[in-house]
């Protein structure tokens, strides 16, 4: 021991001989005390650590992405790779997840990117961890559609439908399925191209006969990949159409109102508004009764009142000789007017006043009365302001003209008027007079006739 | 003496499967029951001038026998922290460090840490059962390891590939008995290093292990004990910086030192060290190697409050002629005393001194004498400053705390940005991976080289401008007189704010409050706590700004200064007015 602190010791520089001479002056004079605070908790944080820098550098990146600073954004995510790394394998899963999307949000973005760092950046991704290999298959195939290289998709597509790794998990299952659908779609593409050409060049009977063959296997290639997948519920728009276009164009009436009959009303699909119409342009196509065709608008009506096709609708129930319909149809009116996109919708506008015309006539007061009476308390400031009337007088004065007849019905004072009767507010209707103000000073007075 | 000197060969003879040796007069060994003569030689010079040296070559024994060809080295645990304490000594050299600090002190602390872990220098290692303790002893008491220990030189760390291997032949007399080499390939399948699992395992009572950690612990000791102008901050600071080798050190162990398994525990960190970590673990490294008090810091070390203050003034861009305040403080407080300052470890009650924390908090202390800092005063004392700047060109201006904290707010902000993108660019993952198993191994490779190819292909997206150049180490992380751009306060003056009023000195601002009233009483290790929303704005940015600069917790400086605040109006209090103790330290 003594031998050791004397080793120690020896060491010691002799430097403290030297007196110091600082520290010297005149004494502080201390001030009073005044405030006392108490304390509470503190919160302490540790050294940073790898968890805390890929953390850290995660949050870089996502705000880069943001404001788009594709360089800056790549510069951290060229430092986030080391995640991968992890000693734990659930955060490198997560991790992986995590570069694949930063990492092809970049690559679409960066200005120096191209197809072949993305296409290399994929296949790099797609080997990293054998449950994305799918996952990423489909993305990639996704990105080189949106560049226009279809056939480049199309053989990725391929690649990832044949590609194998011990048991099937019931979520690349699903993933394969998807696969196999866009490689569907794309054969759709391919027959329809197919048939384009066909129609536009004459060609001799053999020839023809050839494309037409060619063309057909195209279209079973889609239709047995296009048939899967619209069996699982989903929302499958695309591949709906393009799989009707095709069954249509070989005859298959019943195969076509069947996938699409299926498609809007099978319980077990999402609440879709397309698949309604894809089945009404279809009934509409084949000429089918009106009755029928009415009824499934009227499921489109609950989903989306303020539908576009629904002026369409309205005329339907308005030629319908049940009266049932014809009710239905001043409602489908209202409903679409409710919406605040329709509301400048001359021909919404012009069908209801002349509707509303119609209805008194046939004396169905009550009618317009169910379906004012909630509309009573919004609709005047919604629609019928001074500040409106204004402006579509401005902007459109056919519109300001409809809609001031119809408010004139509603509210106003006019012979038609049953406002009063159903208890509407009774101050005068700001929109018919202001109309009726402006009109008087904006028509042109005729040059006084000389008299002599 | 020759049969003594023999006795560290230890492989059975190939003609009678004896063990027992001995020295003809080339030096070659001969088997004193059959005579039979082996080519070995025993290096005569390692017993004449070396004596010292073999001692150490017996720590790093195991470094020079290949054990099968891709197993690399026998080596131990504290053969890898020892090689990990040799690079630190060796960058702390490059930084300028008295040498004695890597040859004397290091290696004397490092020698005894070993001693009084029972790892080497001792007559009964930690690691020898009873059928190999016989091998052992007599491989020990031939080197006299269990007598005093002397000096040894740090030589035994081959610096370079080739200086190993010239060692090897020399030293392969040394090698371990056989059944310690038979035990190690069991072993082996679990970790690199012989000893990696039973170290693991081993949990004496009383026994300091070493951890990655802990070797910074001994680098600040012995910066301590030399009283080197490096305080722990600085130190955690280069480590952070990479001017020290700490994260990653194992990848630059010697190649045939196979790393994996049970080492990754000891030898891999994912974390920067933190300054309180260190501070515990080198007062009880202190305790544990039982160490003598440590050499008196007086007012001319570097580490005397009176010079650090100085220090710290200077970086902060505050005025000089705060220094004379903070002088005063540290001498009414009592703690610019040398048996204040000085580390005793063996003292019963160990009170040790953060030094560097300790000076920022005086001049903390020192700013609220000044300023108070309770968001009103300081204010207006600027506002005063401003003035009188604004209609007097002449002489020093006065000291505007409002465009100090103006200036310093934006600095800081800069600067704080700029370390949090470091940080979150900083790369753990050296070139060398770990793996638990070499089951794992090209898997993990794989993984390695698949991430390096990322950052390649990415390398391409960046922006093509050079990194910015290793930042060069300096105790100063600011510095305002080059600066032409910025103001520096150096030479502002106190003038009004501090006014001399016969023999002492007034400060116009006549209040005072104190960081804590309540100190914590319980047996848990801090002092008080510290929550922000509790506090004024401007103490909660001089404590931020001061505790970015140290790269320490804010709630760790708002403890020492409350705790400089305990001493210095507790010893007034105690003075003036011992019977109003009820009221607690109100009024003076």
């Amino acid at each position: 021991m003594d031998a050791f602190s004397e080793e120690l010791m020896r060491s010691v520089e002799d430097d403290d001989q030297v007196e110091a001479s600082i520290g010297c002056g005149p004494e502080i004079h201390l001030p009073w005390l005044s405030q006392h605070l108490q304390n509470t908790v503190s919160h302490g944080h540790k050294g940073i650590n790898f968890a805390q820098t890929t953390s850290i550098c995660l949050n870089f990146i996502q705000e880069a992405l943001l404001k788009h600073q594709w360089q800056r954004a790549s510069e951290f995510l060229q430092h986030y790779f080391q995640a991968l790394e992890d000693f734990n394998s659930q955060k490198r899963q997560v991790a992986l997840q995590n570069i694949w999307k930063l990492g092809s949000a970049i690559l679409y973005h960066h200005p120096k990117s191209n197809v072949e760092t993305f296409n290399a950046f994929a296949d790099r991704m797609k080997n990293i961890g054998v449950q994305n290999y799918l996952k990423i298959s489909l993305q990639h195939a996704l990105y080189l559609l949106h560049k226009g290289m279809v056939e480049e998709a199309y053989r990725n597509l391929n690649q990832a439908e044949s590609w194998r790794y011990g048991e099937m998990s019931a979520s690349q299952e699903k993933i394969i399925k998807l696969i196999q659908a866009y490689r569907g779609l794309l054969d759709y593409y391919t027959w329809s191209k197919k048939r384009t050409e066909l129609s536009k060049f004459d060609m001799d009977g053999f020839a023809t006969s050839a494309a037409t063959q060619d063309m057909h296997s195209y279209f079973r290639q889609a239709s047995v990949n296009l048939h899967e997948i619209i069996k699982i519920p989903g929302v499958w728009d695309p591949f709906v159409k393009s799989y009707v276009e095709m069954l249509e164009f070989y005859g298959d009436q019943d195969g076509a109102r069947q996938v699409l009959t299926d498609y809007a009303y099978d319980n077990n699909f999402p609440s879709n508004p397309n698949a309604h119409i894809y089945l009404y342009k279809f009934l509409k196509k084949e000429k089918a009764p009106e009755d029928k065709l009415i009824s499934v608008l009227k499921i489109l009506h609950q989903i989306v009142p303020s539908h576009k096709i629904m002026l369409e609708f309205h005329m339907l129930l308005r030629k319908s000789k049940k009266e049932e319909h014809q009710k239905l149809g001043l409602e489908v009116l209202f409903a679409v007017l409710d919406f605040s996109g329709c509301t400048e919708n001359i021909t919404a506008w012009k069908y209801l006043a002349k509707y509303l015309k119609q209805i008194m006539m046939e004396k169905h007061l009550n009618w317009v009365q169910e379906g004012w009476s909630s509309r009573k308390d919004w609709w005047p400031t919604f629609h019928f302001s001074y500040y409106l009337a204004k402006k579509n007088w401005k902007e459109n004065k056919i519109l300001a003209l409809e809609k001031a007849f119809t408010s004139g019905i509603l509210l106003g004072k006019g012979k038609l008027s049953w406002g009063h009767l159903s208890g509407a507010p009774s101050s005068p209707d700001t929109y018919t007079s202001y109309l009726l103000k402006i009109s008087v000073h904006s028509i042109p007075l005729l040059p006084p006739q000389r008299t002599r | 003496m020759e049969f003594e000197e023999a006795r560290d060969f230890s492989e059975r003879c190939t003609q009678c499967t004896a063990v027992s040796w001995g020295i003809t007069d080339e030096g070659t060994y001969y088997c004193t029951s059959c005579l039979n003569v082996t080519e070995r030689c025993k290096e005569v010079e390692s017993i004449v001038d070396f004596t010292p040296n073999t001692k150490i070559q017996a720590i790093s024994r195991g470094l020079k026998k290949k054990r099968k060809l891709e197993k690399g080295w026998e080596w131990y645990v504290c053969e890898g922290f020892q090689y990990v304490l040799y690079q630190q000594a060796e960058a702390l050299l490059s930084l300028g460090v008295c040498p004695k600090l890597k040859d004397e002190v290091l290696h004397n602390f490092w020698k005894r840490y070993l001693q009084k872990s029972k790892q080497a220098y001792c007559r009964k290692p930690i690691y020898s059962n009873d059928n190999k303790s016989a091998a052992s002893d007599s491989h020990l008491s031939l080197s006299g390891l269990d007598s005093e220990p002397e000096l040894l030189s740090i030589r035994s760390c081959p610096s370079s590939e080739g200086e190993a291997e010239s060692q090897s032949d020399v030293n392969s007399g040394l090698i371990l008995p056989n059944i310690k080499t038979t035990q190690c390939e069991t072993t082996s399948v679990c970790s690199g290093s012989v000893d990696g699992v039973e170290y693991s395992r081993q949990k004496e009572k009383g026994i300091l292990k070493m951890t990655l950690p802990m070797t910074l612990a001994f680098c600040y000791m012995s910066l301590l004990w030399q009283r080197e102008t490096i305080t722990l901050s600085d130190l955690l600071r280069f480590v952070e910086d990479g001017h020290i080798p700490y994260i990653n050190t194992y990848q630059n162990f010697p190649e045939e030192m196979k790393l994996y398994g049970q080492d990754i525990k000891f030898f891999s960190v994912e974390s920067w060290p933190v300054y309180e970590d260190i501070y515990e673990k080198m007062i009880e490294l202190g305790k544990f190697l039982d160490l003598p008090r440590f050499p008196d810091i007086t007012e001319n070390c570097f580490l005397h409050p009176n010079m650090l203050c100085m220090k710290y003034l200077m970086e902060a861009n505050l005025p000089d002629e705060m220094h004379s305040l903070t002088c005063q403080v540290t001498r009414i407080t009592g703690m610019g005393e040398v048996d204040f300052l000085t580390f005793d470890p063996i003292t019963q009650k160990t009170k040790t001194v953060k030094y560097d924390v300790q000076a920022v908090a005086i001049i903390v202390v020192v700013l609220k004498l000044l300023f108070l800092l309770n968001d009103n005063v300081e204010w207006s004392l600027s506002s005063l400053a401003q003035e009188n700047n604004e209609n007097n060109h002449e002489g020093k201006p006065y000291f505007d705390f409002r465009k100090w904290y103006q200036i310093m707010k934006k600095i800081i902000d800069e600067k704080q940005q700029k370390q949090e993108e470091f940080r979150a660019k900083y790369l753990w993952k050296s070139a060398k991976p770990l793996y638990y198993s070499s089951v794992d191994r090209s898997v993990v490779y794989k993984r390695r080289r698949m991430v390096a190819n990322l950052q390649k292909q990415f390398s391409i997206l960046v922006d093509s401008a050079p990194n910015p150049e290793k930042k060069k180490p300096s105790s100063f992380q600011l510095n305002w007189a080059e600066d032409q751009n910025t103001t520096c306060f150096h030479g502002h003056s106190l003038q009004k704010i501090l006014q001399k009023k016969g023999k002492s000195l007034t400060t116009l601002n006549s209040q005072y409050w104190l960081s804590t009233q309540k100190f914590c009483k319980s047996y848990c290790k801090h002092v008080t706590t510290y929550e922000e929303s509790n506090f004024s704005v401007s103490y909660q940015f001089v404590l931020n700004f001061f505790s970015f600069l140290l790269r320490i917790k804010t709630s760790l400086l708002h403890e020492e200064v409350s705790l400089i605040e305990k001493r210095l109006f507790y010893k007034k209090y105690e003075n003036k007015s011992k019977a109003s103790k009820s009221k607690k330290a109100r009024r003076f």
